[in-house]
């Protein structure tokens, strides 16, 4: 056979392939835009819900996934810049940082409902946080480690190299060349990745089922040891466990999650494209 | 003045270097609580009822044979969706598309990749199971395969990205040899290119896999949650259930420090040494890793 | 004697690049020159003096560096007063990102000077001894990397200067530089000798010759030859020294 026909066969075929991988996506984008829009109203995303959750707004899902997102935030981000920093800046190429690499991969790679088991064994039994969004928060942090931490990491291992001996050179310490120098300069590329760690943590519902979320709660959360609301859990809620829920209230609380979800990722896409263009180096 | 500078110098460096090590710490916290909860049920389960192929444990039946066939079974579905969309998507993305065609697929597929689990499972109840049941004449839609179908979505994106990757790292001058040699681009990348990238790839496939073993709340949407055997892949058509969506859905109803509770810990640390396994093969596969725990987050 | 080097041994944990056993001693209010081919153990040897090479993968180090007497390798000496004191210009321009202004103060700042009157002053007097005032001053908040490389390589000169140091150190700063640029930063180093103690590697046997008032011959880390500038380009008395200035090899 004609070996061009071969290639233009071969190109049709993987072309075809990505087609069909991307064009889901927009269906499923589309489709639940299409929906999920009629839902949405003013009193949909600020009022309690109502009526065996049939009826009313999601607010308290809302709040609480902002509550988690920010607990998450405060123990991860932290953690993981601090992390980042030293194996960026501080550690030697050494068995042990062999080991913190495999540790950080390892994390990454254990299954969310995982992280679910550990949390509800160590936070909410053995240090007796109970079911609450602290619980919750803990178990989201440590998951989150490894995405800010790899993407910080990076971000840090970009700056080049001769900025830290010309500022050592001129008297700083090795401290004071990470704050001035490279932290500025990576700062952009680190935020990238303490939204897209965040935004996972926030989508996710696995680690939070024993851990912190509640079913239905008549009122908002009021200290860091309540349980609380969560939107993917709410949804995974009203999609099985609540027998004739109207799909109109499905639709929307699964368009307001994926508005946010998209909305963030947007956000750190946009931050780091930015920063790309400015950069001096 | 100078003397504060430096001590405070020192505390900084001295927490920099525990954060450090704090990913050690976890996984090793994460592991020891997996064994204090989950050993216990090996004193309490007899071996003979623990490795049967009954799940039913109001009856103190506690085979997790079903459990990890069922596993299995959305695995391998997941695996034969995911592998060839998603390398054929990276081949695509690295070695063909044109530029703008580039700058669409890859945020989409990132897009993929950001969304939550919980919708997935969602859209898998309301709109393909029933079409399943439709399309294949099935008493329920609620079948591994509908897992297998999502779990394979969710898993394309980190198939992509580091087969992409994988392809990317192949050096310019072997694709320009074998052109200069009068080779087609096709033959080019299919003699070529990918067998140079074939170990990433193998990562990038294995990573995949890994993660569709882990997926939790998309399988226990879909799978119909019936603790069956599956024995072969017609079981694709009935429903099953996997080892992570059987934790999620009971753990919430047992008592703390029960056999069941014991029985669930125990299903997460074999989870667990799952994931250690294909994790440390992959990192073990001389290939650019630093973008890897990005991406397989599950 | 403002530094003496005695039986001084370097060796890289990599193997690459290292010195055996060097003697050498600095005169101040002069240019010294270290030249010889690449990997000869110059940039090491430069690097030694304000312990830039705390930072890389020493393997091995014997002997004495002293600055004004005071032995730098000891434990008690301050390495950021000696960095300060011992000024680096390093062979590709390095501004750091932000901007023309900065890049002066950056190092007074983090010795602890916080008053504009004295940043000021120090901004203006450097700027001045590195001939690059003129072209500048009216432009100060300007982010640096918009400066043409030669002015980049200049405003570096500038930046080790606002510290006031007593040494400078130049690992071939002109390598980059076309020649206009490169003559700019050989008259500043003419002036600047009165004032300092400056230790050059050239980027060619040439400069050296240009401006060496006294020079040392590298060869594969050993010291070959020290000297007067003018007698030891003119009529050298080892022959190795007279093969690599006559071009025969390197």
């Amino acid at each position: 056979m004609n070996r061009n026909l071969v290639q233009r066969l071969g190109f049709g075929l993987l072309s075809t392939v990505a087609f069909l991988t991307v064009l889901p996506i927009l269906l499923i984008l589309g489709y639940i835009i299409t929906q999920g829009a009629p839902a949405i109203s003013w009193e949909f995303i600020t009022a309690m819900p109502y009526g065996g959750m049939r009826s009313g707004g999601i607010w308290p899902a809302i709040v609480g996934t902002f509550y988690l997102t920010v607990g998450t935030a405060i123990f991860s981000v932290p953690l993981g810049v601090a992390a980042a920093i030293y194996l960026s800046e501080y550690a030697a190429d050494n068995t042990l940082t062999r080991i913190i690499r495999l540790a950080i991969i390892n994390l990454s790679g254990i299954p969310s409902v995982v992280y679910g088991l550990f949390g509800l064994g160590l936070f909410v039994f053995f240090l007796k946080f109970g079911t609450s969004i602290l619980s919750a928060s803990l178990t989201l942090s440590i998951m989150t480690l490894p995405v800010i931490i790899s993407t910080s990491e990076e971000a840090l291992r970009a700056v080049p190299q001769a900025f830290r001996t010309v500022s050592i050179s001129v008297g700083a310490t090795r401290w004071q060349t990470i704050r001035r120098i490279v932290l500025p300069e990576a700062l952009p590329g680190i935020i990238t990745g303490i939204i897209l760690g965040l935004n996972r943590a926030a989508g996710e519902t696995a680690p939070i089922l024993f851990t912190g979320a509640a079913f239905f709660l008549p009122r908002l959360p009021g200290s860091p040891f309540d349980a609380t609301m969560a939107l993917p859990y709410h949804l995974f809620v009203i999609s099985t466990q609540i027998p004739e829920m109207p799909f109109q209230i499905q639709y929307g609380t699964a368009l307001v999650l994926i508005t946010f979800v998209l909305t963030m990722n947007m956000l750190a896409n946009f931050i780091r494209s930015r920063a790309r263009a400015r950069r001096q180096w | 003045m100078e003397k504060d500078l430096s001590l405070g110098e020192f505390i900084i460096t001295r927490l920099i270097k525990a954060s450090g090590y704090s990913a050690i710490v976890f996984v090793t916290l994460i592991f020891y609580f997996l064994l204090r909860e989950g050993l216990p049920t090996l004193g309490e389960v007899e071996l003979g009822n623990l490795f049967s192929t009954r799940w039913y444990p109001i009856e103190s039946y506690y085979g997790i044979l079903p459990l990890i066939s069922g596993s299995l079974i959305v695995t391998i579905g997941a695996a034969m969706v995911a592998i060839p969309f998603g390398v054929g998507t990276a081949i695509f993305i690295a070695e063909i598309a044109p530029r703008w065609a580039r700058e669409i697929l890859k945020p989409l597929v990132e897009l993929l990749g950001g969304l939550p689990s919980v919708v997935l499972g969602f859209l898998g109840i309301l709109v393909l199971a029933p079409n399943l049941r439709i399309l294949l004449d099935l008493p329920t839609g609620l079948t591994a395969l509908a897992g297998s179908l999502l779990l394979g979505a969710i898993s394309i994106p980190t198939v992509v990205s580091v087969a992409e990757d994988a392809l990317d790292s192949v050096p310019r001058s072997y694709r320009d040899a074998a052109l200069a040699l009068g080779a087609t681009r096709w033959q080019t990348i299919w003699r070529v290119t990918l067998p140079a990238a074939r170990s990433g790839v193998l990562t990038a496939i294995m990573l995949g896999v890994g993660r569709a073993i882990g997926e939790t709340m998309t399988v226990m949407m879909v799978t119909g949650n019936a603790p069956v055997l599956a024995t072969s892949l017609a079981s694709l058509f009935s429903p099953v259930r996997t080892m992570t969506a059987t934790i999620a859905a009971e753990m919430g109803e047992v008592a703390s420090g029960s056999v069941h509770y014991h029985t669930l810990f125990f299903i997460g640390m074999v989870l667990f040494i799952i994931s250690l396994i294909v994790n440390v093969t992959a990192s073990s596969v001389v290939f650019r890793q630093k973008k890897r725990a990005e991406r397989v987050l599950s | 004697m403002k530094i003496v080097i005695e039986n001084f041994s370097l060796q890289y944990q990599d193997g690459t690049e290292s010195l055996r056993n060097i003697n050498l001693e600095i005169l101040p209010n002069a240019v010294t020159v270290l030249f010889g081919p690449a990997g000869g153990g110059k940039s090491s040897l430069l690097r030694c003096l304000n312990r830039l090479n705390d930072l890389a993968d020493v393997q091995k180090m014997a002997g004495r560096i002293l600055i004004d007497g005071q032995d730098i390798f000891e434990p008690k000496t301050d390495v950021t007063a000696l960095r300060r004191k011992v000024g680096m210009v390093f062979a590709r321009p390095v501004v750091l990102p932000m901007s023309i202004r900065q890049n002066l103060t950056y190092g007074l700042e983090l010795a602890g000077e916080r008053r504009p009157s004295k940043l000021d002053e120090a901004v203006k007097r450097s700027l001045q001894q590195a001939a690059l005032w003129e072209e500048v001053h009216d432009r100060l908040d300007d982010p640096a990397i918009a400066l043409s490389g030669g002015q980049q390589q200049r405003l570096c000169l500038a930046r080790s200067l606002a510290l006031q140091p007593e040494i400078i150190l130049l690992d071939e700063p002109t390598s980059g530089l076309d020649p206009i640029s490169t003559g700019k930063v050989e008259a500043s180093l003419q002036e600047l000798k009165k004032d300092y103690t400056i230790i050059l590697v050239p980027h060619s046997v040439q400069q050296a010759a240009r401006t060496a008032d006294y020079a040392a011959f590298f060869l594969q880390g050993e010291l070959v030859e020290y000297g007067d500038g003018k007698e030891l380009f003119t009529s050298p008395k080892e022959k190795r020294t007279e093969d690599y200035i006559t071009g025969r090899f390197g």
